[in-house]
C-alpha cells in the first residue's frame, strides 16, 4: 500500500473512480428520466418559442393561426383589480367540446404571450396559474378546440405593477 | 436541482384535483439590479404533470408566470397509491421532479 492510497482511507485509486464512475453514471441515468419525460412536449415548446417574443397581441394572434372567436362557453375569472401586478390568479375554464389547448396573453406586458397550456382527454379543460401583469391589461384567453380557436377577454386594473422596481 | 414542490392531489368524486407550488423566481430579465445592471432571466419554460405514466398536464411558459408558481387543473381517474409526478424545465437548464402518492 503506498502513501496515496492511505490518503484515500485504505482505498485503492482504482475504486475510488470506479465509485465516481457510479455517481456520474446514476447522474446521467436522472438526466436521461428527466428528458424522457419532458420529450412528449419539446417539440411544441419549440413551436412556441417565438410567441413568447411576440411583441403586440395582433402579432401573437397571427401566429397562432386564425383570428379567434369569442366564446361564452370560456370562463375567464381573473380579478378586477390586482393589488399586486405580480400575481393575479388567473383561472380558464372551457365547455368547448375537444378543448386541446388553453393560451393566456396579457395585452399590456413587454411580451403579451404568457404561458400555454395542454390538455389531453383525461383532463377538464380547466386551469389556475398565477401571472404577472405590468399595468392595467385586457387579459385573453384563448381555447383551441377541435382545432378552432376561441376567445375569452376580461380587463384587470393594476395598481402595483408587476415587472418590480 | 432547485427546491422541493409542493404537491397536493386528493380523489373526489372520480376525479382527481391537483394543486402544485414551484419554488422559482422566475426572473424575467427585464429587472436591473441597484447598479443598473439587467438581472439575467431565470424562468421555468416546461412543466409536465403525469398521472402513473400518463401525462396529464402540459405547459409551456414565459417569464409572465408569477415567480413560485401555483397550478391547479383536475383529471379523471386516480386510485389510491396511484403516483402524481411534476417535471419542469428552466431556460437556465435547471430542473426537478417530485411525485407524490395518492392517498
Amino acid at each position: 500500500m503506498t502513501v496515496s492510497d492511505m490518503n484515500n482511507g485504505g482505498h485503492s485509486r482504482r475504486e475510488v473512480l470506479s465509485r465516481r464512475q457510479v455517481l456520474w453514471s446514476g447522474a446521467r441515468l436522472m438526466g436521461g428520466l428527466l428528458l424522457l419525460s419532458l420529450a412528449p412536449i419539446r417539440a411544441w415548446a419549440q413551436a412556441l418559442e417565438g410567441m413568447f417574443k411576440e411583441r403586440t397581441v395582433d402579432d401573437v394572434l397571427k401566429a397562432l393561426g386564425d383570428k379567434p372567436t369569442p366564446s361564452d362557453q370560456i370562463v375567464l375569472t381573473t380579478p378586477d383589480i390586482a393589488e399586486n401586478g405580480s400575481v393575479v390568479p388567473i383561472t380558464v375554464k372551457s365547455s368547448l367540446p375537444s378543448t386541446t389547448d388553453i393560451y393566456l396573453i396579457i395585452e399590456k406586458n413587454p411580451n403579451p404571450f404568457a404561458a400555454a397550456f395542454a390538455i389531453p382527454d383525461q383532463t377538464d379543460a380547466m386551469i389556475s396559474a398565477r401571472v404577472k401583469v405590468a399595468q392595467t391589461s385586457n387579459v385573453i384567453a384563448v381555447v383551441k378546440a377541435d382545432g378552432k380557436l376561441f376567445s375569452a377577454t376580461r380587463e384587470t386594473k393594476v395598481t402595483l405593477g408587476g415587472c418590480g422596481g | 436541482m432547485g427546491s422541493p414542490m409542493k404537491i397536493r392531489a386528493a380523489i373526489k368524486d372520480g376525479r382527481t384535483e391537483v394543486k402544485v407550488l414551484i419554488a422559482h423566481p422566475m426572473e424575467t430579465g427585464f429587472r436591473k439590479d441597484p447598479e443598473g445592471k439587467t438581472i439575467p432571466g431565470h424562468y421555468i419554460n416546461e412543466v409536465v404533470a403525469k398521472h402513473n405514466d400518463k401525462v396529464v398536464l402540459s405547459a409551456v411558459w414565459g417569464p409572465a408566470v408569477s415567480q413560485n408558481p401555483f397550478i391547479q387543473f383536475q383529471f379523471v381517474g386516480g386510485t389510491p397509491g396511484d403516483s402524481v409526478s411534476v417535471t419542469w424545465k428552466d431556460n437556465q437548464g435547471d430542473s426537478r421532479t417530485d411525485q407524490v402518492a395518492l392517498s
